[in-house]
């Protein structure tokens, strides 16, 4: 008996018709009906949803600095629980990941770990400080082989340095990943401008921050041909210009988080700073333009934002309070939440939203593959009628700032095969 | 009712409630200058963030007027310590048993947050927390204006008051305009587009940029306050300009109906949003602002933690 | 001061009213309370009648309006809500103040009669003498109840009585006065634990 090979029965490959999956030394060996189980471990998947693992394009680990908030460690167990295979770990750690040492350090980290694969995202400029270009080419020759780059956290506001970044990335194929918000638009400001949040005196954060950013800079990459692609999507504005740009021939790819797919402004008038976010929780209107534009391929991808925080960077007054969101474990639930009553939307549309795409954004050619003979098997069961209740302190995460607590989401992960190894296994990770 | 937070939270009847209390405190109490044992042996902490003399003060005799005994951190003195959330002082204050917290916080929310995120027991009322709300002045000037205009009315039905200036920076004109509304009188809200928040033509009022336009039908004018830092030349071009446009003098409050009065929460800078003749004027009611204030703070304690809230 | 009969009860138990006394027993005792008054009072021209609210004040008005019959002069009459004055505001809900109007003359010097409904345990009266004290500096302070149903916690006693009602501590006496209640009469509500 080989190691990591098992016999999936009777799952549903993108929700179609039931098959099943043979996996031999962590490779789908063969796909069909009525499979004979051999010698090899049998997993019953009746019913069950199949997919390729997701992908996430943007997950904050904290690891160097904040492990007391999450570890790479930690946050690799959250994303397997959540359905991935591969993460990619935002730079704005502490050190910042702006050399190749930082970078390399954390794709160390997360081979040990060996849950999930972690790709470090390079910083553009040296300590986010939008002032100088980090070291992106050795970033990408390093052992991490870094592709994507961005100061997510604060925006590449200089018009100078974005352009520069977006040409120089052209030698390696890099993408630059932008965290759009226009600095000056947004002093202070704390939640979506509109009547709410003058009615609750919190400063506003007005959608054009964002879209004057994505505007420039859709227009920088036309101009240098190079690839940008566009943090967590907010508003309806946003939407209409990455429109705009694709049919323009603009190489811009966009990501949407699950929060921003489901949850609304509305949900801050209780000042609970579990809401707080960057970019903040935007309109009804907005979520539904979300939801149309990750239908139709406008917005490319769904990518968490995990953002963990230490209990006490929200248990204070909203003012005070950290911004950002846990995202891994409840992604594929929040994403199905929002997006089930959209027609059209399939599994087959949001394994590619979740998994091929972002994959093909961040060049981890090993993930995001088709379920077909010989490709690893990075796989997800999903239980589609089974709901998941979450419970902050049941996370996997080292934080427990979910906004989802109390929630039932509509699905649950319940097996991850990851390189073959059935290491979650209905909904529990193996220790 | 066990918090007092945002004037957004009480119905007509509720307001109405407190105005009446407040009207029957006036008269036992000669205008606020009696003691009365309503209170006595329940602790009143005075929490306050931002320095703010007046309110503080007001809040203070509101307390000793009825009895209570009153503790007073302040972020200036240093009893409220550097760096300390405000959970933990909530925590110490809660082991102190303390009854009432009257809190003043530069954060919008930090009242809702202090009564809500199961810090502590106690009964809160919010004495401004931010550009939110400060209910109590709402209160004292929906007082005012029922003692002046409506006396013993329980509406406002008929009345229309302007309220001048800084209303994106105004936790006074927030809780003005949602009380008035809630009473059912007309504001009209006028100022400078950038002082004015996104989204006010949805709110229970009018807006305006001229105050010349509708000086001939107020009943009451409320010029708010303009703070030194927004004169910087970001919100508008000068001290100047501003007056000219927006501030209240004596040919403009001649504009105004025969039986109009004159309001300003405090404190004034006088030459800038009001003059100083129009502010020391007849029909200027500054000053029985202050006294009112004081009034509805002990009609709020009162109702507030006067009896058992558990057996209401 | 008499408790508002508090609406429908539980199904383990189960209220019973009667009434002790009827409109003409209530008009009965405001006269012969309003002659003992002008007898022990002597000179009634610095008489003064305070009710305590609620039914305290329209028992004060016709006390009031007997004495001034019998004398032929108009007697003031205020009221006076004792409720900020009270040491047990801690043990009920909050309630709404009720007002409180002394007379133009004041009562400094006068000979003040606090008239509430029912006398019980002598708290609502001792709240009254502290607001009284509070408002000026009557010579003389009496009471007068037209129910006095015991149970004292204080060392208070009442100089003008209506009746006297011995009750259970278990039983709630109910006043209730025309102009508030739209009919006068007594009624003594007891409510029956079933087991
Ligand atoms: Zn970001
Ligand atoms: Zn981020």
């Amino acid at each position: 008996m080989s190691l990591n090979s098992y016999l999936i029965v009777g799952a549903r490959p993108y929700g179609e018709d039931e098959q099943d999956i043979r996996i031999i030394n962590g490779c789908i060996a063969e796909i069909g009906v009525g499979l004979d189980p051999e010698n090899l471990e049998v997993v019953q998947a009746k019913g069950r949803v199949c997919l390729p693992s997701f992908v996430d394009l943007h997950a904050h680990l904290r690891e160097p600095g904040r492990e007391d908030a999450e570890t790479i460690s930690s946050g690799s167990r959250a994303a397997t629980l959540g359905g991935f295979s591969a993460v990619f770990a935002m730079a704005n750690t502490a050190p910042v990941a702006d050399t190749a040492g930082v970078v390399e350090q954390v794709w160390r980290i997360g081979r040990q770990t060996g849950l999930v694969d972690v790709f470090p995202v390079g910083a553009v400029s040296i300590g986010l400080h939008g002032q100088a270009l980090a070291e992106l080419g050795a970033m990408a020759a390093s052992a991490a082989g870094v592709t994507v780059f961005s100061d997510d956290g604060y925006c590449v506001f200089d018009p100078l340095l974005m352009r520069r970044a977006l040409e120089y990335v052209k030698t390696f194929d890099g993408v630059i990943a932008q965290h759009a918000q226009d600095p000056r638009l947004t002093q202070g400001a704390q939640m979506n401008e509109g009547e709410l949040s003058g009615i609750l005196g919190l400063t506003g954060w007005p959608a054009v921050a964002e879209e004057a950013i994505i505007a420039r800079d859709v227009l920088l990459a036309l101009h240098v041909d190079s690839r940008l692609h566009i943090c967590h999507v907010s508003t309806a504005g946003s939407v209409a210009i990455i429109r705009w740009a694709k049919e323009m021939g603009v190489r811009v790819t966009a990501e949407v988080t699950p929060h921003h797919l489901l949850l609304t402004e509305d949900l801050v008038s209780g000042f609970d700073p579990v809401y707080k976010v960057n970019p903040p929780l935007r309109s009804r209107a907005d979520t539904i333009a979300l939801r149309e534009a990750l239908l139709d391929g406008t917005i490319d991808i769904v990518a968490t934002d995990h953002a963990p925080h230490p209990h006490e960077a929200k248990d204070c007054e909203w003012d005070n309070a950290a911004f950002g969101m846990l995202g891994l474990e409840t992604a594929l639930g929040v994403v199905v939440s929002a997006m089930r009553d959209v027609p059209n939307w399939n599994w087959r549309t949001l394994s590619d939203r979740m998994s091929s795409a972002p994959a093909r954004i961040g060049r981890a050619t090993n993930h995001g593959r088709p379920l077909a003979v010989g490709e690893s098997a990075h796989i997800v069961l999903i239980d589609p009628d089974q709901g998941s209740l979450v419970v902050a302190e049941q996370l996997a995460s080292l934080s427990g700032n979910t906004p989802y607590a109390g929630m039932t989401l509509p699905v649950s992960v319940t097996d991850v095969f990851f390189n073959g190894v059935h290491q979650v296994k209905g909904g529990v990770l193996n220790a | 009712m066990k918090h007092l937070i945002s004037v957004q939270e009480l119905s007509r009847e509720d307001t109405v409630g407190i105005l009446d209390t407040a009207i029957e405190l006036n008269r036992v109490t000669d205008g606020g200058t009696k003691i009365l044992p309503t209170l006595r042996g329940r602790t009143v902490v005075n929490l306050f963030y931002e320095d703010s003399t007046r309110t503080r003060i007001s809040f203070e005799r509101a307390a000793k007027r009825l009895s209570a005994d009153v503790v007073t951190f302040s972020a200036n003195g240093s009893s409220v310590s550097k760096g300390e959330s405000l959970k933990d002082t909530a925590l110490t204050l809660n082991a102190m048993g303390a009854d009432m917290i009257v809190l003043r916080h530069p954060s919008p929310g930090a009242a809702h947050r202090l009564a809500h995120a199961g810090w502590l027991e106690s009964s809160v009322l919010n004495a401004g927390d931010g550009k939110h709300e400060h209910p109590t002045q709402a209160l004292g000037d929906a007082f005012t204006l029922r003692a002046h205009l409506r006396p013993g009315a329980n509406d406002f039905a008929g009345l229309t008051i302007g309220i001048v200036g800084d209303v994106l920076h105004s936790r006074v004109a927030r809780s003005n305009i949602f009380l008035l509304g809630i009473l059912g009188a007309k504001v009209i809200v006028i100022g400078p587009p950038t002082l004015l928040p996104v989204g006010i033509e949805n709110w229970p009022c009018e807006v305006s940029y001229s105050l010349d336009a509708h000086l001939p039908e107020l009943d009451a004018i409320m010029m708010l306050r303009v703070q030194q830092e927004r004169m910087n030349g970001t919100f508008f071009p000068s001290e100047l300009e501003y007056s000219r446009t927006f501030g209240l003098n004596r040919k403009r409050a001649k504009e105004l109906p025969e039986h109009a009065i004159v309001m300003h929460p405090g404190p004034m800078n006088r030459g800038v949003e009001i003059t100083a003749e129009v502010a020391d004027s007849g029909r200027s009611v500054i000053t029985e602002q202050v006294v009112n204030g004081l009034i509805v703070r002990m009609a709020s304690m009162y109702l507030l933690i006067g009896g058992d809230a558990s057996v209401a | 001061m008499s408790e508002p009969f508090s609406g429908a009860s539980a199904s383990s138990s189960r209220t019973s009213s009667r009434m002790v006394a009827d409109s003409e027993d209530i008009s009965r005792a405001l006269r012969r309370l309003a002659h003992q008054v002008v007898e022990n009072v002597k000179d009634v021209s610095h008489l003064v009648i305070m009710g305590i609210p609620t039914r305290g004040v329209p028992i004060a008005e016709r006390l009031a309006k007997n004495i001034g019959d019998i004398e032929k002069i108009s007697i003031p009459v205020g009221s006076l809500d004792v409720t900020l004055f009270r040491d047990d505001l801690q043990m009920r809900p909050t309630k709404a103040l009720e007002q409180t109007r002394l007379p133009a003359e004041g009562i400094d010097g006068k000979t003040v009669i606090l008239v509430d409904d029912v006398l019980f345990s002598g708290r609502t009266i001792r709240a009254a003498l502290d607001a009284i004290n509070e408002y000026g500096r009557p010579a003389v302070v009496q009471l007068a109840v037209l129910v006095d149903r015991g149970h004292r916690e204080l060392p208070i006693r009442a100089d003008y009585v209506g009746k006297n009602l011995p009750t259970s501590l278990s039983e709630k006496v109910s006043v209730q006065i025309s102009e508030i209640d739209s009919v006068d009469q007594v009624v003594i509500q007891s409510t029956i634990e079933q087991l």
